[in-house]
């Protein structure tokens, strides 16, 4: 099993060489502003003592007023992990894409934009995985039926 | 010192002898004439050596005897069907142990698990490349009717909206009985078949 890194203190890390990208704290995880990141993943991948060299999950909630999409890092060298979390608006459901830093980003990315409808920007190929193309709407949202 | 034989005798070396005498006894009473020859039968040509029975119920024997299923396995009704095959249930026993990775050279299609739209196409293109005469069983509850993942959005309800489907086997997953008692089913509707008239179609479309 990976440690779980204590979040407020990884955020205070974050703080101090992007100012202003963070905008909620909670014990497990770290919400960042959607523009923020691609700078706040790159930060992670590439500090010293954090090397978080893998993206071993990304998954999408649904909270009505808006989606979270949730990314798990680990570290294959420390050997510890960190949650992250970004939201965007269910009017504009968009948010950077991770595949320049991550290649496994390539088909968790097109999976949410499958079922949930997040845009990924930058994602080389973002097109349905699961379903077909001619598919209407994206059936992982609260609101399709 | 004398040294004990460490067991009780039940029978005396008299008693003994007396029944080893009495079976060469038996054996040489009951072998009075010698055996005869079991290919003797060979020698008599037309009586033994002529079945007379119908074309159509030799044709369906050897169709029902060696039914050889293709792969289509998309669910956890797979581990039944893999469990029929093997030794404890053995599917050998009805002439089926050859599983087919060609469509082309199998009769039959074991529909084991949950079919997707997305899929469909490939398995109606597998059945399709089937040869004739070619049969399907719909094993459990996904196939017959989608199962519980009937109201999804990507999920088939029932194998039979894109083929046609001989045998229903319910089960969530069914137990390998009843796979074989649908098996069994389907080789009793193969011997029904005219195969020269009435395009092979069952004797007694009732049962």
């Amino acid at each position: 099993m990976t440690t779980a890194l204590l979040a407020s203190e990884i955020a205070k890390q974050i703080n101090e060489s992007l100012p202003g990208a963070i905008s909620e704290v909670t014990d497990t995880a770290i919400v960042i502003k959607g523009e923020f990141l691609p700078d706040v993943a790159a930060f992670l991948k590439n500090t010293a003592g954090l090397d978080f060299d893998y993206l071993t999950t990304i998954t999408a909630v649904d909270y009505y007023q808006y989606f979270e999409v949730v990314y798990l890092f680990v570290s294959m060298e420390h050997n510890h992990s960190l949650t992250l979390k970004a939201r965007c608006s269910r009017e504009n459901p968009s948010l950077p894409s991770l595949v320049s830093l991550w290649r496994s980003a390539d088909h968790q990315e097109r999976e949410i934009y499958d079922l949930m409808g997040i845009t990924f920007e930058g994602h080389p190929n973002m097109k349905r995985i699961v379903l077909w193309p001619e598919f209407q709407g994206h059936p992982l949202r609260k609101d399709y039926l | 010192m004398e040294v004990s034989s460490g067991r009780e005798r039940l029978y005396s070396d008299a008693e003994l002898d007396l029944v080893e005498g009495q079976v060469i006894e038996d054996l040489k009473a009951a072998s009075k004439e010698p055996i005869p020859d079991p290919d003797s039968w060979l020698d008599e040509e037309l009586s033994q050596s002529v079945l007379l029975t119908k074309l159509d119920w030799i044709i369906n024997w050897g169709r029902r005897s060696s039914i050889w299923p293709v792969i289509c396995f998309p669910a956890c009704c797979a581990f039944e069907f893999i469990s029929v095959m093997g030794p404890r249930f053995d599917m050998g026993r009805f002439g089926m142990e050859v599983l087919r990775a060609s469509p082309r050279q199998a009769d039959l299609m074991i529909t084991a698990g949950t079919l997707t739209w997305k899929m469909a196409p490939n398995v109606r293109r597998i059945y399709n490349q089937m040869a004739e005469p070619k049969w399907v069983i719909a094993m459990g509850a996904c196939g017959i009717s989608g199962g519980i993942f009937r109201s999804s959005y990507n999920v088939v309800p029932g194998y039979n909206r894109i083929i046609p489907v001989d045998v229903y086997v319910p089960g969530c997953p069914p137990r390998p009985e009843a796979l074989l008692h649908g098996i069994q089913m389907l080789q009793a509707k193969i011997g029904r078949r005219y195969n020269f008239s009435r395009g092979g179609q069952p004797q007694n479309n009732g049962e």
